[in-house]
């Protein structure tokens, strides 16, 4: 029950527009630390609060351990460790947001994320690609960067983000 | 009304798959002298099914294939020749043939067309090369594009006899009896008034005086005039079905020329093509057009069309064939087919048969579940405390409900091992003629049942195993008389439930396993000490060693590079054990344990610091109190306990997993002792919970494989606990690579 | 529409009979072999029994006989299902007491054409 509450809550805070404009993408949009991040809404199987998992031992520590979604046994992922962030302890807001990954086979995968925002329309004109930023950081899951009222979004590529080699 | 029988094929192939496989072993059964009516019944009926099925389903090529090989049979189940080993060999080769074809037609694949007229012409030369035999069966059973090129000559011949309108003059007295084979007059009258213009007399000369009047025997003659343009043929149609049964005279009265008119329309009559299609299966499609288009003059030209799919040697794919026969009558079927791929793979869909009575426990199971829940659903509609019993019984009940249902369903999966026994005969009669020995081979309970999956896997390893018995267990004859054994040897395959599990015995009379043998290579390879003093049992294991061969020279029938350490391999990875017991000069028997499916299994839930996993029930031996005196330290780091007067490495879990917290102090927890392949280890753990089935459930689905994890399961309370995978765990003791701390301290 | 009893022991056989006939109206009772369908015959009537010949446990020919010691079945159209074409084949069949035969492989428009023979 606590589940479904915790999904409903986070389900109103999202403005889902029914109308999509001319070439536009919906993107789901979240937070981490004060970073701004978006992924195809289409992709979005399910939002779910944090619930207790069951770590799978000798994983990395970005792999929080393993969820049963309806049966489903579904990887979560923390992806502030992913992104070498500080680690965050999971609260009743924290948000897991489940992910269809397409790619050799298709699997369901959550990541941990601090916040849930907004869905976002997002036209091909307004992403601009994503800066090299050479070794420093690894931009290769980064689809392009979007500027909406002045706040830097970063659209990632779901399937280079959750690929078996970056999730394992 | 048409019909596309291409929606029968699939139950088409699995029936010939089958017959193919009753041909097989009858065949086999034949060639150890075993030629009782029934086996060669048996093999006939299965030759014929598919000859008439493909037939009728449009599979021409594999029709007339199975023609020849009928033919054949037929003439040993009629003692008119003998069941010689080159014409079981024969048949043998055109029964892989015909699988080979049917597969092709199946997949939407080429026919090896060469290879399926190589094995026609051997046929062929068996049934021509005795004449006298032969020729009788031959003209009974003319091959069927042989029919057709016959039919196709006469109506070319005689073209007239379709545009000139006659006169016929039909005498029909049935005998008394007539009735009595189902035939009416009155329907034969019907079917001759839509020949033509139809005049009926009846005589009742002979009815008798009511009083003698028996109401099941016929009195009544006829005398019946019909004319048009019809043949003979076609009223001789009309009483074939009667021919014997009744006097019958047909006289042709005048003739005169027929008028155009007349020829379109005695073209059209329905029942000419009927009875063309009761006595010439292949052509009368040509008759329905002819009947439809009302082109009479066409006729014959459209003949040979109609029979091109059976004479060419090309394939006719799945959608091809049918087309042929009925496109003339169903223009939107010709359209569908035509842009439909030429090559239209007919994809199987994967299905299993199973019994009604399976089916029927299921339904009533079902059905007992929603009385149940109907039950429930009242005592929760106005729940008071004081139901608080009625409750707990219906839950009761529904649990019940739940494990017979689960059980059912799991039954349903089940298919005998039968289907993987039947493929040794074949494998032993080819490979014992091969390498010069005389086997027989001995199967007993075919019947024992165990899961689909399971059974598409143990298939390999089985086949390894029994060519390793033929190859190396058993001797050739002479070696076998010098060792004043008989000279036929024994392979006996045997399978029995034990348990949750079924157990598969592969064992031989040959000469054991070569101790001396095994040791020395052992020991060449480094995989033994040299001054190591093993036991027997210890030496027979060492086969499953990988990289293991003893073969002095890979043989080409059970070398092929794979040892047996896959064998185990694949086994263990059923969750199954295999091992080997063998006397020198005896014998050896190999005994492979399986769990009886692989989505479900029992397990023992057990705590490890604040994680609950699942160890296999299967794989547990017992589970003791540690006694700390018993607890030996090898260099200061492994441990070891000692059970009895054996050593176990102990493991803990939460040094493999890296656990935080849970019970450090051995005397505290439990000590779980597991089978880990051949040998023992003991799992610390801090207590045991529940033994529950669980529902295994992969973790590769939308994570990886994890070393030391088989897979993952929903608890009751829905939570995910891992399934333990002991041999892997063991790895991960042997080799500590430490990954990764868990913290078990995530949440705020 | 008729009321039929078709015996085979080829289920793609009984499948493409069972599809024809009900797809004409008629109902269909199968049966796997003679002596099933015998079992099922001293229970039913029919108006129709169509069968094959070459059958495991009791063939058709035997079932013919069979049926027609049976009192309801004495009249009953039998056809038999045979591709052996031969004079002595179709004789045996008319002995065994076959109102009539179809030859294998017939397709489904020749089988509603047999049926619709028999049954007028």
């Amino acid at each position: 029950m606590s589940d479904m509450n915790a999904e409903n809550e986070i389900l109103d805070i999202i403005n889902i527009t029914d109308g999509v404009d001319d070439g536009a993408q919906q993107y789901l949009t979240f937070e981490l630390e004060d970073e701004h991040y978006g992924v195809e809404i289409l992709r979005v199987q399910e939002i779910k609060g944090w619930d207790n998992v069951t770590p799978i031992p000798n994983t990395p520590e970005h792999v929080c351990g393993v969820l049963n979604l309806r049966g489903l046994i579904v990887p979560i992922v923390d992806l502030r460790l992913l992104f070498d962030m500080p680690f965050n302890p999971y609260t009743k807001t924290t948000v897991v947001v489940v992910l269809k990954v397409e790619g050799i086979t298709d699997r369901i995968v959550g990541i941990v994320v601090d916040a849930v925002s907004d869905a976002q329309n997002v036209r091909p004109e307004m992403i601009s690609v994503a800066p090299d930023l050479g070794s420093v950081v690894d931009t290769s899951f980064i689809k392009g960067i979007a500027n909406i009222d002045d706040c830097m979004l970063m659209l990632l590529d779901v399937d280079k983000l959750l690929s078996v080699e970056q999730v394992g | 009304m048409s019909i596309d029988v291409s929606q029968f094929h699939s139950v088409f192939f699995e029936e010939s798959f089958e017959g193919l496989d009753i041909m097989e072993s009858g065949l086999l059964s034949m060639s150890q002298g075993e030629t009782d009516d029934d086996t060669v019944n048996g093999i006939f009926r299965a030759a014929h099914s598919i000859k008439g099925g493909a037939g009728t389903f449009g599979f021409n090529n594999i029709s007339e294939f199975t023609h020849g090989l009928e033919t054949l049979l037929d003439q040993i189940r009629n003692g008119q020749r003998e069941a010689s080993h080159d014409v079981i060999e024969t048949l043998l080769s055109a029964v892989d043939t015909l699988r080979e074809m049917l597969t092709a037609v199946q997949d939407g694949s080429d026919i090896d067309t060469e290879k399926a007229e190589q094995v026609s012409n051997a046929l062929e030369q068996i049934l021509h090369g005795s004449a006298a035999e032969s020729a009788t069966t031959e003209e009974e059973l003319p091959p069927a594009a042989e029919s057709i090129e016959v039919e196709t000559a006469d109506s070319g011949v005689q073209p007239e006899t379709q545009t000139q309108a006659q006169t016929w003059l039909i005498k029909f007295k049935p005998l008394p009896h007539l009735l009595q084979t189902g035939n009416e007059p009155i329907r034969m009258f019907h079917e001759l008034a839509e020949l033509g213009d139809l005049s009926v007399e009846v005589n009742e000369e002979e009815l008798p005086p009511f009083t003698d009047l028996d109401p099941e025997s016929c009195y009544l003659s006829w005398e019946l005039t019909l004319s048009g343009d019809v043949d003979e043929a076609a009223i001789n149609e009309v009483f074939e079905w009667v021919d014997g049964d009744c006097e019958l005279s047909i006289e042709r009265l005048e003739q005169y020329e027929a008028d155009d008119e007349q020829a379109i329309t005695t073209a059209e009559p329905e029942p000419e093509t009927e009875q063309a299609d009761i006595d010439e299966p292949v052509v009368p499609d040509s008759s329905l057009m002819e009947a439809e288009t009302a082109e009479a003059p066409n006729v014959t030209e459209e003949v040979p069309d109609a029979i091109e799919a059976p004479t060419t040697t090309e394939v006719p794919t799945a959608t091809e064939a049918p087309a042929a026969t009925s496109t003339e009558v169903t223009p939107p079927t010709q359209a569908k087919t035509e842009a439909a791929p030429k090559k239209k793979a007919v994809t199987p869909d994967a299905s299993i048969r199973v019994g009604t009575d399976k089916v029927d426990s299921l339904v009533n199971l079902v059905g007992e579940l929603v009385i149940t829940q109907s039950m429930l659903g009242q005592i929760g509609d106005n729940f008071d405390v004081s139901m608080l019993p009625q409750l707990i019984d219906g839950l009761e009940q529904l649990e019940r409900n739940t494990r017979e249902l689960q059980e059912s369903i799991m039954r349903i999966r089940m298919l005998p091992i039968s289907f993987v026994f039947n493929r040794f005969p074949r494998l032993v009669h080819d490979m014992t003629s091969k390498l010069g020995k005389q086997v027989e081979l001995v199967l007993t309970g075919e019947q024992t049942e165990l899961d689909k999956t399971v059974m598409e896997k143990i298939g390999d390893p089985l086949v390894h195993l029994v060519r390793n018995s033929l190859d190396h267990g058993l001797e050739t004859p002479e070696k076998r008389l010098a060792a004043n054994k008989p000279e036929t040897g024994m392979l006996k395959l045997n399978a029995y439930h034990q348990g949750g599990n079924i157990v598969i015995e592969i064992s031989d009379d040959g000469a054991g396993l070569n101790e001396e043998k095994i040791l020395r290579k052992a020991i060449e390879k480094g995989l033994v000490d040299p001054n190591e003093s093993l036991s027997p049992d210890k030496i027979h294991e060492l086969i499953f060693l990988p990289g293991f061969s003893t073969a002095d020279q890979v043989s080409d029938l059970s070398g092929r590079g794979v040892g047996m350490d896959v064998v185990r391999k694949n086994i263990n990875s059923l969750g199954g054990v295999v091992e080997v017991k063998s006397s020198p000069g005896i014998g050896s028997t190999f005994t492979i344990r399986l769990p009886l499916t692989l989505a479900i299994m029992d397990g023992q839930i057990i705590q490890v610091a604040n994680q609950r996993y699942i160890i296999p029930l299967i794989s547990i031996i017992e589970s003791v109190e540690v006694d700390l005196s018993k607890v030996n330290k090898v260099t200061g780091k492994g441990e070891l306990y000692k059970i009895r007067d054996e050593y176990v490495p102990l493991i803990r879990l939460t040094k493999v997993f890296n656990l935080e917290g849970g019970i450090d102090n051995l005397e505290d927890g439990l000590l779980v002792i597991v089978d880990c392949e051949d040998y023992k280890v003991g799992l610390f753990v801090d207590e045991l919970l529940a033994q529950q089935q669980v529902v295994i459930k992969s973790l590769e689905t939308n994570f990886r494989k994890v070393k030391g994890v088989a897979g993952a399961t929903i608890l009751g309370d829905g939570t995910v606990a891992l399934i333990l995978d002991i041999p892997g765990l063991m790895t991960m003791h042997k080799e500590p690579t430490l990954v990764k701390k868990i913290s078990t301290a995530r949440v705020a | 529409m008729a009321n039929i009893l078709a015996v085979d022991d080829s289920a793609s056989m009984r499948q493409m009979v069972t599809f024809t006939l009900q797809g004409a109206g008629h109902k269909v009772t199968v049966a796997d072999d003679g002596k099933q369908a015998l079992d099922i015959a001293q229970r039913q009537s029919f108006d129709l029994v169509i069968t094959d010949v070459n059958m495991p446990v009791m063939d058709g020919l035997t079932l013919t006989r069979q049926l027609r010691q049976l009192a309801s079945f004495k009249f009953t159209p039998i056809l038999v299902l045979t591709t052996e074409a031969g004079p002595e084949k179709k004789q045996e069949g008319r002995a065994a007491g076959a109102t009539g035969w179809l030859i294998k492989p017939f397709n489904p428009e020749q089988l509603l054409a047999t049926v619709k023979k028999v049954l007028g």
